[in-house]
């Protein structure tokens, strides 16, 4: 295997090397969790472990949830009640399950925008990149079907809503919608296969996930310099490096049990805030809530979706060029998922020499104007699609787009970066060398 | 720069949240509920009254079918001792049991009937399917700071009466400062003085709305005190456990850091 | 190495035990839970213990309920099937136990060791209730009852065993007697079960 020069696992023992010829899986946990790994890397580089995390405890609480839950229209609310009432435990458990997925898409979010502005993104992790954001995609899947689950108002509604995009398809649209509903309208086939791929997405993900980590294992971290670890030999290597275990596990499980005393201050205590209170009141296809509003962690792309109406340029523009195909609601489909495809393609949108924001004085601007516009979109996303809101989304889903199809190309050419450290052991030295403080 | 992304993310998920909530509604006033806070619990004496209220006024109209009636006797609850408890399952109005293919009276393991007029919402859910408190500006920090405001939203609608009526198509309408659009179909439940107490606590209007608010919160979330000890706990467990591992990440790096001093 | 050093080094393996230990307890809590769910939630252990309104029984008839998923047979039998009872030899009997949860395990299977009465009845009141499980402990089918079978009590139709006016086996290939299930009388017309 590829990758930074360290020790591997040498068998020393008669049965140690006896399983060895046979199955070499002592050495696959050692080399993956001995991994050298830059010893520069910052509090950002958490939220790896942490998402490892919500995903164990996803797929943990979910098991036991089903245990409990029956998905049919009928009974599918009953049985969260009861599971909420009845079952030993169970309002822990569900709490954990509904408040772990906010949890989830919390670190995700901070993981991505890690990426964006230390430049993770860049070659050789394209295909690191590539993999996180199919595993987001799916997140983002799995999160949708899971709230549909409850079959409150909220979940009634949000998954009209939501499926209805597909049908905003010119031509096969509608067909493509029914078969996704298994009917005309959400009913209880829609219940049922949403709640089985809500179980299967997640070992997906799984499976996804093991491929991103075998990835940058392959390629080495990242780190806040972007300057890559020296590779030429063990000693070299291990002046920029320190093995994962113990000095990251231990780190990360630090930030983990903090994040972890937050997060059960929130499930002990204020479950219900990051929920909607609509979704106490059971699915009624004949009455629509006064606000449809998604999860908080859809609203930046609900945003979008909702900023292109038809009195838009660009929309009038589209529609007249395609003849009418193109309309106000496909175009705001295609701006939704479009915002998501132009986050994928950043290995090749930004032109930049240099991998690291750190280095980069132009683009750390604009880098927090999209933290900010991210921001404002997931605000402007939960306020009622009306004006000034209206233009506020707008706005911000320009910028969006600005950013990655105009300014992360432009900025590589016209902006002049400093001069990173020659090695990663210089920026750590100067680091804990000059301030007495950390020691 | 990515503290600042850290604090910022934090600010969204509250904005978000609150501005998830923004729905347009009337005005709810607070109310300092026993249960409120990280360490409350539960009044007893309040839920048995609010339970008074609930079965001489509320359930003429309005059901619980998702409580079981036995968690009336539940630690934490009402309390009701379990002959009172059967003896009120029994009063309620008879169910149909599918096995025996005809109606039979209720047992303690029956739930509380459904609502009996059909524009009735049921209330079983009630105290967490309203929001009382919302934004400013879809902050959420409202919520944050009062709590979603379910309990709050209830006691207001029920001494929110301002005593106007009007009828449309058919329908009169009530005028309620708390009910979002101002006009509820309900008209007044409570006028105060409507049950008698045999604990004699005050039966004034506000006192019966705060007591069967209270009443439904609990029925909405009878696991809440055990809710709130397994977070204290989880917390507090968490906060140890996070101070071990400072101190170990601190003690396992030093070597290396000290290493990068003397360079 | 000196001696501040070695100090030190019992001070920091203290720590990483602790923080060993606390972490061991912290998955050990998280882990707990999860196999807690699995055992029976509130509302079916609410049923394991029914009440059963017996005041509408006269005589000589039986009620049937299922507790626990399975039919009790709940008779008030008739001073003619109590003294029938009464009269057969125990020792004579296939299965001579009495098999009632409300008696000492091994008691001799008397009618008086099979039977339930209310607090304080006498004579042949004392005796008069008889509640068991109605499940043959042959193959665990249902029994016909209402004084069926050779003796005057039940009769299994799938194998032909037959239970006399006490629930005890007399003929057939069923092993033992009727069992007799937790419970007791409270009040006149009441049963509680389990």
């Amino acid at each position: 295997m590829a990758g930074i020069p360290h020790d591997h696992y040498e068998p020393k023992t008669g049965i140690e090397k006896w399983v060895h010829t046979r199955l070499p899986i002592v050495a696959l946990v050692y080399d993956t969790i001995m991994i050298p790994t830059p010893k520069n890397l910052n509090w950002m580089w958490i939220w790896g472990i942490i998402l490892t995390f919500c995903l164990a405890l996803q797929i943990a609480t979910g098991i036991v949830l089903v245990m409990h839950y029956t998905p049919h229209v009928d009974m599918a609310f009953a049985s969260v009640e009861h599971i909420m009432r009845d079952v030993n435990g169970g309002h822990m458990l569900r709490y954990l399950h509904m408040n772990g997925a906010s949890l989830f898409f919390f670190a995700v979010y901070l993981h991505i925008f890690r990426g964006l502005y230390y430049g993770s993104y860049k070659a050789p992790r394209e295909i690191t990149w590539i993999i996180g954001m199919l595993i987001y995609l799916l997140m983002m899947g799995t999160g949708f079907m899971g709230y549909v689950l409850p079959w409150g108002q909220m979940s009634f509604w949000g998954a009209t809503v939501i499926t209805g995009l597909f049908g905003a398809i010119p031509f096969i649209g509608e067909p493509i919608q029914t078969w996704l509903l298994g009917g005309p309208a959400v009913d209880n086939a829609t219940l049922n296969r949403f709640f089985s791929l809500h179980y299967l997405l997640p070992f997906v993900i799984a499976g996804l996930v093991l491929v991103h980590i075998w990835a940058f294992h392959n390629t080495g971290n990242n780190n806040p310099t972007g300057v890559d670890v020296r590779r030429g030999s063990k000693e070299e290597a291990k002046k920029d490096t320190v093995p994962f275990w113990p000095y990251f596990v231990i780190k990360d499980l630090f930030a983990l049990a903090v994040i972890l005393a937050v997060f059960f201050a929130i499930v002990g205590f204020m479950p219900n805030y990051l929920g909607h209170p609509d979704n106490y009141i059971e699915a009624n296809p004949l009455a629509t809530p006064a606000h449809i509003v998604p999860e908080w962690y859809f609203l930046p792309f609900y945003a979008i979706l909702r900023a292109f109406t038809a009195d838009v340029w660009v929309v009038m523009f589209a529609n007249w060029i395609t003849g009418g195909i193109v309309d106000a609601k496909f175009f705001g489909v295609l701006a939704m998922f479009g915002a998501i495809i132009a986050m994928a393609l950043t290995p090749w949108l930004d032109t930049s020499s240099v991998r690291s924001g750190r280095y980069r004085p132009m683009f750390k601007w604009w880098f927090a104007l999209l933290c900010i516009d991210f921001i404002v979109l997931m605000w402007a996303g939960a306020m009622p699609a009306e004006p000034p809101y209206s233009t506020i989304s707008l706005i911000g889903a320009a910028y969006w787009f600005g950013y990655f199809f105009v300014i992360l190309p432009l900025l590589g050419v016209i902006e002049k970066p400093t001069t990173p450290p020659a090695t990663i052991e210089e920026d750590f030295d100067a680091h804990y060398g000059k301030s007495t403080a950390a020691e | 720069m990515m503290k600042k992304l850290t604090l910022s993310a934090l600010t969204a998920l509250g904005l978000s949240a609150g501005a998830a909530m923004a729905a347009e509604g009337g005005h709810t006033h607070d109310v300092d509920f026993s249960f409120e806070g990280p360490f409350g619990s539960f009044d007893q004496m309040q839920l048995q009254r609010g339970l008074q209220v609930y079965t001489e006024v509320c359930s003429a109209c309005h059901g619980l079918r998702y409580v079981p009636i036995r968690t009336l006797s539940d630690e934490g609850g009402p309390e009701l001792p379990e002959d009172q408890v059967r003896a009120y399952a029994a009063n309620l109005s008879e169910i149909m049991d599918p096995e025996l293919d005809d109606f039979r009276a209720r047992t303690p393991n029956d739930h509380f009937p459904m609502s009996s007029l059909e524009n009735a919402p049921d209330l079983s859910l009630m105290a967490k399917a309203r929001a009382g408190y919302h934004g400013p500006y879809g902050t959420g920090l409202s919520q944050l700071f009062n709590g979603i405001g379910g309990p709050e939203h209830i006691v207001s609608i029920l001494t929110g009466y301002t005593g106007e009526e009007k009828e449309e198509a058919g329908t009169i309408y009530y005028e309620n400062t708390a009910f979002a659009g101002g006009w509820i179909a309900m008209a007044p439940p409570l006028m105060g003085e409507d049950v008698e107490f045999a604990d004699g606590h005050s039966n004034e209007l506000h006192h019966e709305a705060e007591d069967v608010a209270a009443f439904l919160t609990w029925a909405a979330e009878p696991k809440m005190m055990a809710r709130k000890q397994v977070g204290f706990t989880a917390v507090l467990f968490l906060v140890i456990l996070s101070v071990l591992l400072y101190l170990t990440n601190k003690a396992i790096w030093a070597p290396i850091k000290k290493r990068a001093k003397e360079a | 190495m000196s001696h501040a050093d070695d100090h030190e080094g019992t001070r920091r393996d203290f720590l990483y035990y602790a923080t060993a230990g606390a972490g061991a307890v912290t998955a050990g809590a998280a882990i707990w839970p999860l196999v807690n769910q699995m055992n029976p939630s509130a509302d079916v252990q609410a049923l394991s213990s029914i009440r059963v309104d017996v005041s509408g029984v006269s005589p000589g008839t039986q009620l049937t309920v299922k507790w626990r998923g399975k039919p009790v047979f709940i008779r008030r039998r008739t001073p003619d099937e109590i003294e029938a009872a009464r009269a057969v030899d125990v020792n004579s009997l296939p299965d001579p136990e009495a098999r009632n949860e409300n008696v000492a395990a091994g008691a001799p299977a008397t009618d008086a060791n099979r039977s339930l009465a209310p607090e304080g009845a006498e004579g042949d009141a004392a005796e008069e209730w008889l509640v068991m499980m109605g499940v043959c402990t042959h193959l665990g089918c249902v029994p016909l009852g209402n004084a069926s079978g050779d003796f005057g009590g039940w009769f299994c139709p799938c194998h032909g065993s037959h239970y006399d006016t006490a629930g005890r086996i007399r003929k057939g290939p069923a092993p033992r007697n009727l069992p007799v299930p937790v419970a007791r009388f409270e009040g006149e017309t009441e049963i509680v079960l389990g």
